[in-house]
């Protein structure tokens, strides 16, 4: 009898196994990025910048968690923009209709208004059976639609709303913004989520096959619901955040951010076809394109380019995605041929 | 089974999807004759038919993409890149056949990229046209930034507003009805239009019965890309203008319009008759409602709405029949297990 082949070995203990991962990859991306731009403009690093790094990171990082748990489900939500939109411009005229209203009760109206909004999309992609692509598609038209006709031509500006919530924005604790501990409180959040509790796994068991996910007594159908009700109370959280930052907000609060925080997701290595990915990951895809957009502007390159290069990021992702996905197969097939 | 079920269930068979639409079609002009007098004159409906020529363009090659079970969402990026071009190739002084021919080229290629990306590494469509989206509207606001060319000569913009002789129908509307036949022939009586609905129904059965998937699939994106360059020409010579952000968000009125001409979500179904219905009732229902002065971002609602019930409405109508089909299964096997010896007999 011969010997079988040699396994390959595919890592050895939890040190080589993040070295192989994608976060880390985009850490390392992520620092090339940043030694190069500083040696290009030492100011990159300055405290200042660093700030408005993270502060400008923190929004769409937040959207990214919602949209990971959709896209880890092989579905797609497009409609988070326009309910940024709504649920930005929905905090600043409590603070106009209500004055003396506590922060918290308007961020807490703000999330409730983004989680009915993303019912809305449940209800439609787990029971109306229509592709989440569709659903989405229409309710980003529809929601910003109704957002144009309900705020007609008015606009929030900054002296309507309290310096006490426009610091939630602005000011940092031990150093670091509070929107980006608020994202970090979330991150840590979904990522036990994601990994420890049987929600999360399910999440993970209906993207990789949606059919044996079925087969194991998930319920998809709810799962999905659940997923979609997620991204938008996260998406209405980020529109209240989204004032704090802002100050002003008219109707086109948010408009085509969803391009963004999709990019950034799969960037981060959640693959487009569902079941592959954390939030971590997804989370260091955003900073990675924050990054990124920093470093063109640096460059003193136009901002027009801004778009083409997301595009070109996501479209050399998912085809990264593929070949890593390729690989892998080939390297499992490799691994079974002495059966 | 009683005589009467079966001549309603024959009955809601041959009343196929295009006989609803062209029902509601009627309807929608009826209405709109009742709802303004100026909807049926030659002016307004030559304004009608102009206001969705570029969607109507796009819808075509869209709408056998869709029945191949794929989606192309960069349509209107691509219109926008189109104008883009045009516009700048024009400032930069090219003579007029070489800038338009070169837009129609560069339209090619964008819908060869989506369709190389697709077919040789596998992609799904969805995720490669959301790319393309952005990076084919990144180019065009590269090309043009900011900045808008108007200063088209008056034949283009003869072109672009002009009517045909003696009719209401717009000049670049005469290039929809020319493809809408074009289209028509190639779905319905080629076997190119065979092999589309073969790939949609069952892609491994199309493979195995020789059909290059590849070739076939690439050769629709290009024919996307081709057309949806012709209709941002037809969009920059009605506007006589070219932006970077020209049509942005076309493609969900296009979309909308394929799934409400009754190509399902499943593909391997569909007609081009039904698109040009549900394109013909989408521009009505935006005209009644534009000359009811009902605001654009209402006109978004609808066109969003519309598209979300073309798909729904489907879906509860199978789901109720299908809980009827088994409502009547359980009553059946209720009667037999009444009587234990049919039954045995029945399963024998």
């Amino acid at each position: 009898m011969t010997k079988p082949a040699k396994i390959p070995v595919l890592g050895r203990g939890w040190i080589n196994a993040w070295f192989r991962s994608r976060e880390a990859s985009l850490v390392l991306l992520i620092a090339v990025l940043a030694v190069v731009t500083t040696a290009l403009n030492p100011r990159f690093l300055s405290p200042q910048s660093l700030k408005d790094l993270m502060l400008n990171v923190s929004i769409i990082a937040l959207l990214v968690l919602g949209q990971t748990v959709i896209i880890l489900m092989r579905q797609i939500d497009l409609s988070i923009s326009s309910t940024v939109g709504i649920t930005a411009f929905l905090s600043g005229t409590l603070f106009i209709d209500h004055p003396g209203i506590s922060s918290l009760a308007v961020i807490a109206v703000a999330i409730l208004c983004g989680l009915l909004l993303g019912a809305v999309n449940a209800a439609l992609v787990a029971w109306g059976k229509i592709p989440a692509l569709i659903t989405t598609l229409g309710t980003l038209y529809i929601f910003r639609g109704a957002n144009y006709a309900w705020v007609h031509g008015r606009q929030v500006s900054a002296a309507n709303v309290p310096g006490s919530f426009l610091a939630i924005g602005t000011s940092t604790f031990a150093g670091v913004p509070i929107l980006t501990w608020i994202v970090l409180i979330l991150l840590v959040v979904f990522s036990i989520g994601l990994r420890q509790y049987r929600a999360g796994r399910e999440y993970y068991a209906i993207g990789s096959n949606p059919n044996a996910a079925v087969l194991a007594g998930i319920n998809v159908s709810r799962r999905i619901a659940t997923g979609f009700i997620i991204s938008g109370a996260i998406a209405g959280l980020a529109g209240a955040l989204w004032l704090a930052r802002f100050g002003t907000v008219d109707a086109t609060a948010g408009e085509g951010i969803e391009l963004t925080v999709i990019t950034s997701t799969v960037v981060g290595g959640v693959a487009i076809t569902g079941g592959v990915g954390t939030a971590t990951g997804a989370v260091l895809g955003a900073l990675l394109l924050s990054v990124f957009s920093s470093t063109l502007v640096f460059l003193r390159a136009p901002a027009f380019w801004q778009q083409a290069f997301q595009g070109a990021m996501l479209l050399v992702a998912i085809a990264a995605d593929a070949y890593l996905a390729y690989r892998h197969a080939l390297r499992l097939r490799i691994k079974w041929r002495h059966v | 089974m009683s005589q009467t079920q079966t001549s309603t269930r024959r009955l809601a068979r041959r009343v196929g999807w295009e006989t609803i639409l062209a029902i509601l079609l009627v309807v929608a002009i009826v209405a709109g004759n009742f709802l303004n007098k100026d909807f049926l004159t030659t002016e307004n409906w030559a304004n009608l038919l102009a206001n969705f020529t570029e969607i109507a363009l796009m819808a075509l090659p869209l709408s056998l993409i869709v029945i191949t079970n794929e989606i192309d969402l960069s349509v209107a990026s691509i219109l926008g890149l189109s104008s883009s071009l045009l516009g700048a190739l024009w400032q930069y002084k090219m003579a007029m056949p070489l800038a338009l021919a070169t837009c129609l080229v560069v339209g090619a290629l964008c819908g060869w990229l989506n369709g190389f990306l697709i077919v040789r590494f596998r992609l799904p469509s969805l995720a490669v046209t959301i790319g393309t989206l952005a990076l084919f509207r990144g180019f065009a606001y590269i090309i043009l930034g900011d900045k808008a060319i108007a200063d088209y000569p008056p034949e283009c913009a003869d072109f672009g507003i002009g009517v045909v002789a003696n009719t209401f129908i717009p000049r670049p509307f005469v290039l929809f009805i020319v493809l809408a036949v074009v289209f028509w022939v190639l779905l319905h009586h080629t076997t190119v239009g065979r092999s589309i609905y073969a790939v949609g129904g069952n892609a491994t059965t199309a493979r195995f019965s020789g059909i290059n998937l590849n070739r076939l699939k690439i050769l629709l994106y290009v024919a996307s890309g081709v057309i949806s360059a012709l209709a941002g020409i037809v969009y920059t010579f009605r506007f006589s203008s070219s932006r970077a952000d020209n049509g942005i968000g076309f493609e969900l009125s296009a979309i909308a319009a394929v799934f409400l001409g009754g190509v399902t979500v499943q593909g391997g179904k569909g007609t081009i008759t039904g698109v040009v219905l549900s394109l013909l009732l989408i521009g009505i229902v935006n005209n009644v409602l534009t000359l009811e002065d009902v605001a654009n971002e209402i006109l978004r609602i609808v066109t969003g709405s519309l598209l979300i019930a073309s798909i729904l409405v489907p879906n509860v109508i199978a789901s109720a029949r299908e809980r009827w089909r088994v409502a009547r299964q359980l009553k059946e096997v209720e009667k037999l297990s009444a009587a234990p010896v049919a039954s045995q007999q029945h399963f024998i």
